[in-house]
């Protein structure tokens, strides 16, 4: 296995609030190399978005307590002082975010947007940093980028205003680009557009590519691995494959079964029951029990650790293999 | 036209006869002005330009499309929320194209809505329970003070805590504050609700249990949906009949089968193709069919088929034979229209899809 480019150890983000102490984050490793793809899936408060958000160091010792390592190309970022920090920040890593409409700054022209992010890292003239913005916006296939680079947020549709986004991530060729459900507000088609191109340009700039999303039915095609998070923990990861066709904890089971798919007559949709936890008063033993058709008393008093079936594969559940593998046989993929 | 209807899922088949709805020929354009004094009249949104669609008793007709092709604007022209430009609006066999004051509110006790944002659709300032009961007391369905009785028994329906009637909208999730709106729309007993990408803004996990709970109700009480939604997929799952619109024309009506099976418009083609699989194998194995650009510009719609600049299947066509053109002429020189398909469908396409997007079989899945 190649060295990772980033190594996350046993982080923990937790906020303190007026109601008691948040645990968003609670001991997440993962790792990716270079080149590759991770899909970090869950439902909304899962943590995903939060772990990400410390990597890019935009969640703070100020507030919140963070434990753990962020290891990024040798340099735990988690140390670092906030003005080094903001040397990485878009510059080596580099964030998408869901919403184009409102991560775009109204009142200036989206090439200046864009010219900005370059100028802040590197010395070049106003001049240079425009055309620089223009190149971007026509390698992320906007139409006539020149004059593109001269209208304003308003002008663009959904599609092209992340376009633009993507362009402002990947301008200074970062090595990880992380993509926070980048595809949420948009419609399928122009989804399927944007998955692409992300996928294209990972390859051309080759770098590692962070998608995280709430759907499983987004990064199917896209990630080599995929890690599933539940109130603040992985709950399982493996390859892509593994996750798809032979899943072992019961949450993943419930992501797959909640989505129609094409091509199969379903009369129900076998989704999981309930609400996501909160994060103040995460239930005892395993978080998932509540909403879990398959828990027994040991869920209640053990937190199930996240445990390896084979290499990559790993899940946190106390059932059995082979009450696992018999499950997803007989009503997992049955199904399908 | 006419269609023919399935035999629809589960227990309750859609009963053939006279349609719910019956919609003809239906346009809205919507004026563009210009000048703040004169007004001056300078074009037109084609937002829906001739649409013929019916909706019988009980089933689910899926409308599918992308962002501005007009399909909240017909449901909304269906609902009399604007007044249609042209063409004819039956609803339960009476004409309701110019129903005004009196008449119209008695009409919208038979049909109601739920929307896509289930933040913007609620008022944060009444209670949960002063929201639901909106209905009864504009309506007078139901004694002041069985009011009360009546929304915690539509809470519980809904699958909400009938003890969180005095709770505000900030205090519940989206899928909660979905079924809120569900509750109310509920409360008069319509025969037709207007789904309006009900489930587009929650999570999967949520999306599920907001599709089954509609469901559910649609047996309960023999409801009929207009579901629209950009996602096939979900389109797919819960409607008996889907139509697909673009530029606000329908260019596919199918039963969902049909239409996974055998797509006959490029442009259901392309929706098909661009619908996320959560099956890695057979994602890789689909076909790709990426459009090119946006939507155009509904002021001043291509001419000829609305689809031709972005069609992958005419421009394939041209390329074939040779043409000095990008496109087969006739989808430029002439608009198609709805034509019933050897697979029983209608399409309104002069060159139609003749394979499958997505393979019937996926290839067995790796060890």
């Amino acid at each position: 296995m190649p060295e990772p480019l980033l190594d996350v150890k046993d982080l923990r983000v937790h906020f303190p609030t007026d109601d008691g102490l948040v645990k968003a984050v609670d001991g997440v490793s993962f790792s990716i190399a270079p080149g590759e793809t991770l899909g970090i899936v869950g439902e909304s408060g899962s943590g995903k978005s939060v772990s990400c958000l410390t990597v890019m160091g935009l969640v703070t010792r100020k507030q919140a307590d963070i434990q753990g390592d962020v290891i990024f190309q040798g340099q735990d970022l988690l140390q670092l002082p906030a003005d080094e920090m903001r040397g990485i920040r878009g510059a080596k890593i580099s964030m998408i975010f869901q919403d184009p409409m409102t991560s775009l700054h109204p009142f200036y022209r989206v090439g200046d947007q864009i010219a900005e992010a370059i100028r802040e890292h590197r010395d070049v003239s106003k001049r240079e940093a425009f055309n620089q913005a223009v190149e971007m916006l026509d390698r992320v296939r906007i139409a006539k980028p020149k004059e593109r680079a001269r209208q304003y947020p308003h002008e663009f549709s959904g599609g092209m205003r992340q376009r633009a986004m993507i362009a402002m991530a990947l301008s200074l060729n970062p090595d990880l680009l992380i993509a926070d459900e980048p595809t949420t507000a948009l419609d399928v088609t122009v989804q399927a557009q944007i998955l692409d191109l992300i996928d294209t340009l990972r390859q051309e700039f080759n770098a590692a590519v962070i998608i995280i999303t709430h759907d499983l039915g987004v990064v199917a095609e896209h990630c080599d691995e995929i890690q599933v998070m539940y109130a603040g923990k992985i709950v399982e990861t493996g390859k892509t494959d593994d996750i798809y066709y032979s899943p072992h904890h019961p949450y993943t089971w419930g992501l797959l079964g909640s989505i129609p798919r094409l091509g199969q007559e379903l009369d129900r949709l076998n989704p999981i029951h309930g609400l996501p936890p909160s994060l103040i008063n995460v239930p005892s033993g395993c978080a998932f029990r509540p909403r879990c058709r398959y828990s027994f008393d040991r869920c209640i008093s053990d937190v199930p650790e996240l445990i390896p079936t084979d290499g990559f594969h790993a899940d946190a559940c106390h059932l059995s293999l082979q009450d696992k593998e018999r499950v997803v046989r007989e009503e997992v993929l049955a199904p399908r | 036209m006419s269609v023919e209807v399935n035999e629809g899922r589960g227990t309750l088949a859609p009963p053939k006869g006279e349609p719910l709805i019956r919609v003809r020929g239906l346009k809205k354009y919507f004026p563009i002005t210009q000048g703040i004094l004169l007004q001056r009249h300078v074009g037109d949104v084609h937002a829906v330009d001739g649409v013929d669609l019916e909706v019988y008793p009980g089933e689910t007709v899926g409308l599918v499309g992308e962002t501005g092709c007009g399909k909240s604007t017909l449901a909304r022209v269906v609902m009399r929320l604007y007044d249609p430009t042209d063409g004819e609006i039956q609803f339960d066999g009476h004409d309701i194209t110019h129903l005004k004051g009196r008449d119209l509110r008695e009409l919208r006790r038979d049909m109601q809505m739920i929307f896509q944002d289930p933040y913007a659709s609620l008022n944060p300032r009444k209670t949960v329970g002063s929201i639901i009961a909106d209905p009864f007391l504009l309506h007078k369905t139901v004694p002041r003070d069985k009011v009360k009785g009546e929304v915690q028994q539509l809470m519980e329906l809904v699958g909400l805590n009938p003890e969180h009637y005095n709770r505000y909208p900030h205090e519940f999730s989206g899928g909660q504050r979905q079924r809120i709106g569900l509750a109310r729309s509920l409360a008069l007993r319509p025969k037709l609700i207007v789904c309006d990408e009900p489930v587009s803004a929650l999570d999967v996990s949520i999306q599920a249990q907001i599709l089954n709970l509609l469901e559910d109700l649609q047996q309960e009480f023999n409801l009929t949906y207009l579901f629209i939604a950009h996602d096939l997929s979900v389109v797919k799952h819960v409607s008996d009949r889907v139509a697909v619109m673009y530029l606000g024309k329908i260019v596919e009506v199918a039963d969902g089968e049909t239409l996974y099976a055998h797509p006959r418009h490029p442009y259901t083609g392309a929706l098909l193709s661009a619908v996320p699989v959560a099956d890695p194998t057979l994602a890789r194995q689909k076909r790709r069919i990426i459009l090119e650009g946006d939507v155009p510009s509904p002021i001043d719609p291509p001419a000829g088929c609305r689809f031709h600049p972005r069609c992958p299947k005419t421009r394939q066509l041209a390329k074939d034979q040779g043409l000095s053109e990008r496109w087969m002429p006739q989808c430029v020189e002439s608009e198609p229209e709805l034509e019933v398909q050897p697979e029983g469908q209608l399409a309104a396409c002069h060159f139609p899809l003749e394979s499958r997007i997505i393979p019937a079989e996926p290839a067995a899945p790796a060890e």
